[in-house]
């Protein structure tokens, strides 16, 4: 049952791709129940379940591009962190909203321009999943980067709090625009899209967004790296005991 | 009242008496109120859910009940009350909620009998609501009954896979009945003849059918869904009477019913610090999002 | 009733005043148009700190299920409620004419 060995180019990169939304959808999905206003955990469920439904969708695609007759199920419950090739940013837990929105809001910027590429993949698959999942993504930057400008700009507190939440989570961007040798051959074939491409767009628009929200860049150099070659930070273990729990407690059965 | 003897709907700007309108209001609020502290049970398993369909079919049901009391909490506003304050009485233990939501969910086997049971029983109340007289509040009734026998079938739906699965699944779906079978008939509050509230509720259509009525509406339907998931009801009293065609039921432990409304249900206290705690989380956020609006306020006329 | 809860005899439980000092985010009533031809119509109300995050909630709160395909909001405080007492309905109940059930057209002029 646990998948070991993910080879095939295409089904590697579907998998990362995957592996990204699952991990923050399971991250959003903690958070039900504990936002500010009840208006407010409609939205971040919805979100959630976008990032979800997307890596379904791409799982579902890998497995048929694998052709062993898994499921989306086995990938996501049977693989261990080392297996994961999500990137690092979206397995970082938050410490309340404010970091919530500062990640999601940096991601939403990347997945902007992730799935604006994506749509004109030659892989009609693929590019089919993208331009749905890009409608979603320009939803969730317009619900993000308002917040981050009301937090931003709104009390002295939020200020500060939105700053260092900005913080937090900026060392993991850098990983985001990383290009790796499987980048660059899908990018090649016309299937994927070199990250590095992408980093430009991404600046521009996050510096709106900080300039507009009265916040910075942060001044940190250092950016984590890792996690498209399944070095993780230790949160990812926890995630997935806990998102793997059943399957792995009730092995082979039907839920 | 001339317009509920006719069985028109009174609106919010309507004349009505002060018992009226405050029974309205708490009774409103106290549904909006269950609605939101339900999200917490169910919410315990969303990140453990055995499939990505069933996590993402959990996250939408309890996301359908944050709107379910977004929707009350917007009729009860109509009454001239502010959300605010309904939900800092809910705060400070001045207004409850059903205490059905005051049992922990123990098992993924319990999302299925909540789904089934908690949620059938809930539909059975809603319908008989739809038709309430408050016009706000049968029109949210109408808006939840619409999302509501999704969640039904979601619960039911679990189960079914559970009944047909391996003998631990089958083994987890029968503990679970035990422990939210007693609860879910409860639900429909003590039997009509100490219901102090029932006679006056029903005068005003608020209430259009009693409580022993729909309970056994509700045992009706419900008995032959469990005979098909082959599961046994904790009740060894539990038999068809063929003269009136109805399930009877053994007694109720109202004592244990009493105990759990008065707040020593095992997870009372959890259930409020949670909520509590989320609102003290966010006052910041909130604060800064009034204060922003304030500022573009400022800067546009300026 | 739905998630009723009895009242214990003897326990305090408060109605609210009316008078809470208020904090929160204003109301806003939300219209929803469910699809091209019709015409926006009440769907209810949420609370919003400015018109995007209520544009945004209504959305995600009102128009989950496919309901709509675009959606109006308005302050609370904007809507001026029209007097709904007789004497400001009752005169037109008062003029069948307007109605077209009050004339009897004979059925060989066809649809009218």
């Amino acid at each position: 049952m646990t998948i070991t060995a993910i080879a095939a180019p295409l089904l590697k990169y579907l998998v990362r791709l995957a592996d990204d939304n699952l991990v923050l959808g399971q991250r959003l999905s903690e958070y039900i129940a504990s936002a500010p206003e009840i208006e407010e955990d409609l939205a971040v469920a919805n979100i959630g379940l976008d990032h979800i439904g997307v890596a379904r969708h791409l799982f579902s695609y890998a497995a048929e591009v694998e052709g062993e007759g898994r499921t989306e199920d086995d990938f996501a419950f049977w693989r261990t962190e080392r297996e994961f090739t999500n990137a690092l940013l979206v397995e970082q837990p938050h410490e309340g909203f404010g970091e919530l929105i500062a990640r999601q809001f940096l991601f939403d910027a990347y997945q902007l321009e992730l799935w604006e590429a994506l749509s004109r993949s030659s892989d009609e698959r693929l590019a089919g999943i993208a331009a749905k999942a890009l409608k979603e993504a320009r939803y969730h930057l317009r619900h993000t980067s308002s917040w981050v400008v009301r937090l931003g700009d709104g009390t002295d507190e939020s200020h500060r709090r939105m700053q260092d939440a900005i913080g937090a989570m900026w060392r993991f961007t850098g990983e985001l625009f990383e290009a790796d040798d499987l980048d660059r051959q899908m990018a090649d074939e016309g299937v994927g899209v070199d990250p590095t491409t992408l980093h430009q767009a991404w600046t521009a628009t996050v510096d709106e967004i900080l300039a507009e929200a009265t916040l910075h860049r942060p001044d940190d150099p250092y950016q984590a790296s890792g996690g498209r070659s399944g070095m993780h930070s230790e949160h990812l273990g926890h995630l997935l005991a806990e998102m793997q729990w059943m399957q792995r407690t009730y092995p082979g059965l039907q839920w | 009242m001339e317009t509920i003897a006719a069985d028109d709907k009174v609106e919010p700007r309507d004349w009505m008496p002060d018992g009226y309108r405050k029974t309205l209001i708490r009774q409103i609020a106290q549904h909006a109120h269950s609605e939101i502290i339900g999200m917490q049970p169910e919410g315990n398993w969303i990140t453990r859910a055995p499939t990505l369909m069933r996590k993402i079919i959990l996250m939408a049901k309890v996301q359908d009940e944050a709107g379910h009391g977004l929707y009350l909490y917007s009729a009860a506003e109509t009454l001239g009350v502010s959300r605010d304050e309904l939900q800092h009485l809910l705060h400070i233990g001045k207004q409850k909620y059903s205490s059905i939501f005051n049992y922990p969910t123990l098992s993924w086997a319990d999302i299925g009998a909540i789904g089934w049971l908690v949620d059938g029983a809930a539909i059975v109340n809603q319908i008989a609501l739809q038709s309430t007289s408050y016009g706000p509040y049968a029109r949210a009734m109408v808006r939840i009954c619409k999302e509501e026998s999704f969640h039904a079938r979601q619960g039911y739906s679990i189960l079914l896979a559970l009944s047909r699965g391996s003998e631990a699944q089958r083994a987890m779906m029968q503990d679970a009945i035990d422990r939210w079978w007693w609860p879910s008939l409860m639900m429909f509050g003590p039997p009509d003849a100490e219901s102090t509230h029932t006679e006056q509720s029903m005068k005003w259509k608020i209430k259009r059918v009693t409580n022993d009525e729909l309970r056994q509406q509700f045992v009706d339907q419900t008995v032959p869904q469990g005979q098909h998931l082959g599961v046994t009801f904790p009740d060894p009293d539990l038999t068809y009477d063929e003269g009136t065609g109805h399930w009877m039921i053994g007694d109720i432990d109202w004592d244990e019913f009493w105990a759990v409304v008065k707040g020593d249900g095992r997870l009372s206290r959890e259930r409020i610090a949670a909520k509590v705690h989320a609102w003290e989380e966010g006052a910041w956020v909130r604060e800064a999002a009034t204060a922003y609006a304030e500022k573009v306020s400022l800067r546009r006329t300026a | 009733m739905t998630y009723e809860v009895p009242e214990i005899p003897g326990e305090q439980t408060e109605d609210p005043t009316g008078h809470y000092e208020e904090h929160g985010w204003p109301l806003w009533e939300v219209f929803v148009r469910p699809k091209r031809g019709l015409n926006h119509s009440h769907a209810g109300s949420l609370h919003a700190p400015d018109a995007e995050a209520a544009v945004q909630n209504a959305r995600d709160a009102y128009t989950r299920r496919a309901e709509g395909i675009s959606v109006w909001v308005v302050p609370s405080t904007a809507i001026y409620a029209s007097d709904d007492s007789e004497a400001m309905f009752e005169p037109f109940e008062d003029r069948p004419y307007r109605h077209p059930t009050f004339y009897d057209i004979p059925e060989e002029v066809g649809q009218m």
